[in-house]
């Protein structure tokens, strides 16, 4: 019973753990590289503009796409880890 | 065959098609009506949430915005998508292990209070109903355009519509509709697209094509876009934002927002096990995005081509383009599309100068001193969508198809909403607190009476516009924002909050929100009773009524915090239940309630 409960405890920090990282990523290329860092990325040009641009209109929506395909996949391998799948 | 029949056919067999699937999987149970029997595949799903999720804001107008904001309109498409990250990380995969039918009866379990569950389902009627309205007027208006009836006959169209499937289907009618739905308006909207793209840049794929060089003057499409709006005095199309805090919080209301809304969580009801709750939320992002990453491409060809059929000698290459000497088109050799939406009313023209031609640039800039007497066109922004096929010169089909996509948008979005509010009425406030004995038969009963009292409500709101279309979104994602999403967050990731404190961030977010828009907007949007004018410099901090609900949002959190903090634990059966949350294992049966 005990183990099962640290067991249980360890699987939601990691989970925690994910959830920010992936979190932290999110806000960087949307309020990050596309809104407040714009005028960094200016120097760095795309197809007649610039980085931050892309990052406005295609570029965020793309790293979302693959920030919850990331996030699904490795909190499956976490569910088998700590035996809590289906 | 005339325009009119191509129309009629389009719209026509993708209605029986919806229709069909209605009948076809008829709700038996309450269980199907609220969550189409808990067995949907998360790629069916996905599609489904993609098809519920994007409405006629998403379909007809967003583009048009983006076409005339450029880059300060980006907060729509970063904002209407980033809060399926939040939707996926933070509620989707719990509140499935939960595994009940309504959001509001996560809030009243979790918070073991009736009172915080009518607050939940207040919100969410107040989210929903303001959200199916303009559902409802954008449906009517693109069945009177596309039909060529008047505006009231086309709503009375979209609502007999909505009614049959969505009441006699429930979840597991709208889901296969949905997914039907979803097919329709993907091809509706990228067809045009892929053949403007070819035309302009010579790349069939849109959103490589925003990126492309433009074919007639070589230079790249977007610089060749600035070029074309800052000669007749626009702002560049990229040009950076001064307010960036407005702008960071806007963003950040859609996405809390989106992931606050009831339809859309809703839909990770229906699925399986808590792994496919992940998946979907993956999968509806990526049919959500086919048309959000095609969106910027068609806006940016759409004011290109806007602005080089007004002046055709801007088509090409262009150096130090002197805007005076500038050829506008005679009003005489107008095309064909701008003569039928004149019709409409969507765009006018007004031969300020008398000579014949048309004028078009922007009014703030100097052109008087050029013997100019202002701008002499102005289109609204809704119609470029609509209107794409015809400027592209595309087959009469393509306008056909638009026509059922636009619609499928607008249907489909209401049908999500109407369920939401028929579910909150029939289980939360019926069987939550009126009747809790009432039989499945009854409740399912009171679901499609409170489906069907919702959509005459919205239609005669629909029929009847207080005026505000672009208020009642902001209004709808404001409170979603700042009532329900932080409460959910918190009920999940917090075992220390309880009934006291969620209740009251509820409401102080939810008043805070609702003070501050009709403050700017007038009180219950009642024209003419705002306190402060709707401008910028009135605004406080800068921060435009549209993007408040964020800063309701915080004020939620921050209540809800401090009020728990200063009062007893939940019980220990309330963490238990939150532990069990946040585990996977045995949601499978969680369903079989």
């Amino acid at each position: 019973m005990a183990d099962e409960k640290t067991n249980a405890e360890a699987y939601w920090k990691a989970n925690v753990r994910l959830i920010t990282g992936c979190l932290i990523v999110w806000a960087l290329v949307s309020y990050g590289c596309a809104i407040l860092l714009r005028p960094l990325l200016s120097s760095i040009p795309v197809g007649g503009t610039d980085l931050g641009f892309w990052f406005a209109q295609q570029g965020s929506i793309l790293t979302f796409i693959g920030l919850i395909f990331f996030y699904a996949w490795k909190m499956n391998r976490l569910d088998k880890q700590y035996g809590l799948e289906e | 065959m005339s325009q009119f029949a191509i129309n009629i056919l389009f719209v026509g067999a993708s209605f029986a098609i919806y229709i069909g699937i209605a009948i076809w999987a008829k709700a038996g149970s309450t269980k199907d009506f609220y969550v189409a029997g808990g067995g949907v595949h998360p790629i069916t799903n996905g599609m489904a949430i993609g098809a519920d999720w994007m409405s006629a804001a998403s379909f007809i107008s967003m583009a048009g915005l983006i076409a005339a904001g450029g880059y300060a309109n980006s907060t729509f498409l970063m904002g209407w998508t980033g809060g399926y990250v939040l939707l996926a990380l933070l509620l989707a995969p719990y509140l499935r292990k939960f595994g009940k039918f309504t959001v509001p009866e996560f809030i009243g379990d979790r918070f073991y209070s009736r009172t915080a569950r009518m607050v939940a389902v207040v919100c969410l009627i107040v989210a929903s109903l303001t959200y199916v309205i303009g559902q409802m007027a954008g449906a009517g208006v693109a069945f009177s355009r596309f039909l060529e009836v008047d505006a009231t006959t086309g709503l009375i169209i979209a609502a007999v519509v909505v009614f049959f499937y969505s009441v006699l289907g429930g979840m597991k009618g709208i889901t296969y509709t949905q997914v039907a739905q979803y097919i329709v308006l993907i091809i509706a909207y990228t067809i045009p697209a892929v053949f403007i793209s070819l035309e302009l840049t010579g790349n069939p794929l849109p959103p490589l094509g925003l990126f492309s060089d433009h074919s007639a003057s070589g230079q790249p499409l977007l610089a060749k876009l600035n070029e074309v709006v800052t000669a007749l005095g626009f702002d560049a199309y990229t040009a950076m934002v001064d307010n960036k805090l407005n702008m960071v919080l806007f963003t950040l209301s859609l996405m809390i927002g989106t992931a606050g809304l009831p339809h859309v969580i809703m839909r990770f009801f229906t699925v399986p096990k808590v792994a496919d709750a992940r998946w979907s939320a993956g999968w509806a992002l990526v049919f959500i995005g086919l048309l959000y990453l095609t969106a910027p491409a068609v806006a940016s060809m759409a004011r290109l081509n806007l602005m080089t059929t007004i002046y055709p000698d801007m088509a090409g290459q262009v150096e130090n383009y002197d805007a005076a000497a500038a050829n506008p088109l005679a009003y005489e050799d107008r095309p064909e599309w701008i003569r039928t939406w004149e019709e409409t009313g969507l765009i006018t023209f007004e031969d300020k100068n008398n000579d014949g031609n048309i004028q078009f640039y922007n009014d703030g800039a100097s052109f008087e001193d050029r013997g100019w007497e202002g701008n002499e066109l102005s289109v609204n922004n809704d119609i470029l969508v609509l209107a794409n096929p015809e400027i592209a010169n595309l087959p009469s089909w393509v306008i056909g198809l638009i026509a059922a996509g636009g619609l499928a948008a607008a249907l489909s979005t209401a049908a999500g909403l109407l369920l939401a509010i028929s579910s909150a009425i029939s289980h939360d406030l019926i069987k939550g607190a009126i009747n809790p004995g009432i039989t499945e038969r009854g409740e399912l009963r009171a679901a499609r009476i409170s489906m069907s009292v919702a959509i005459v409500v919205a239609t005669y709101l629909g029929a009847n516009p207080p005026g505000f279309a672009a208020q009642v979104v902001a209004l709808a994602f404001g409170i979603a924002a700042a009532s329900l999403f932080p409460v959910l967050m918190m009920g999940i990731f917090s075992k220390r909050v309880n009934n006291k404190g969620a209740i009251a961030g509820m409401l102080s977010g939810l008043i805070f929100t609702l003070v501050y828009i009709f403050i700017y907007k007038g009180w219950f949007f009642i024209p003419g009773t705002n306190n402060l004018a709707d401008t910028p410099e009135n605004w406080v901090l800068g921060i435009s009524p549209l993007s408040i609900g964020a800063v309701g949002a915080i004020v939620n959190f921050a209540v809800a915090y401090l009020v728990s903090k200063s009062s007893e634990e939940p019980p220990r059966e309330i963490q238990e239940l939150v532990e069990s949350v946040r585990y996977p294992k045995g949601a499978g049966g969680a369903i079989n309630h």
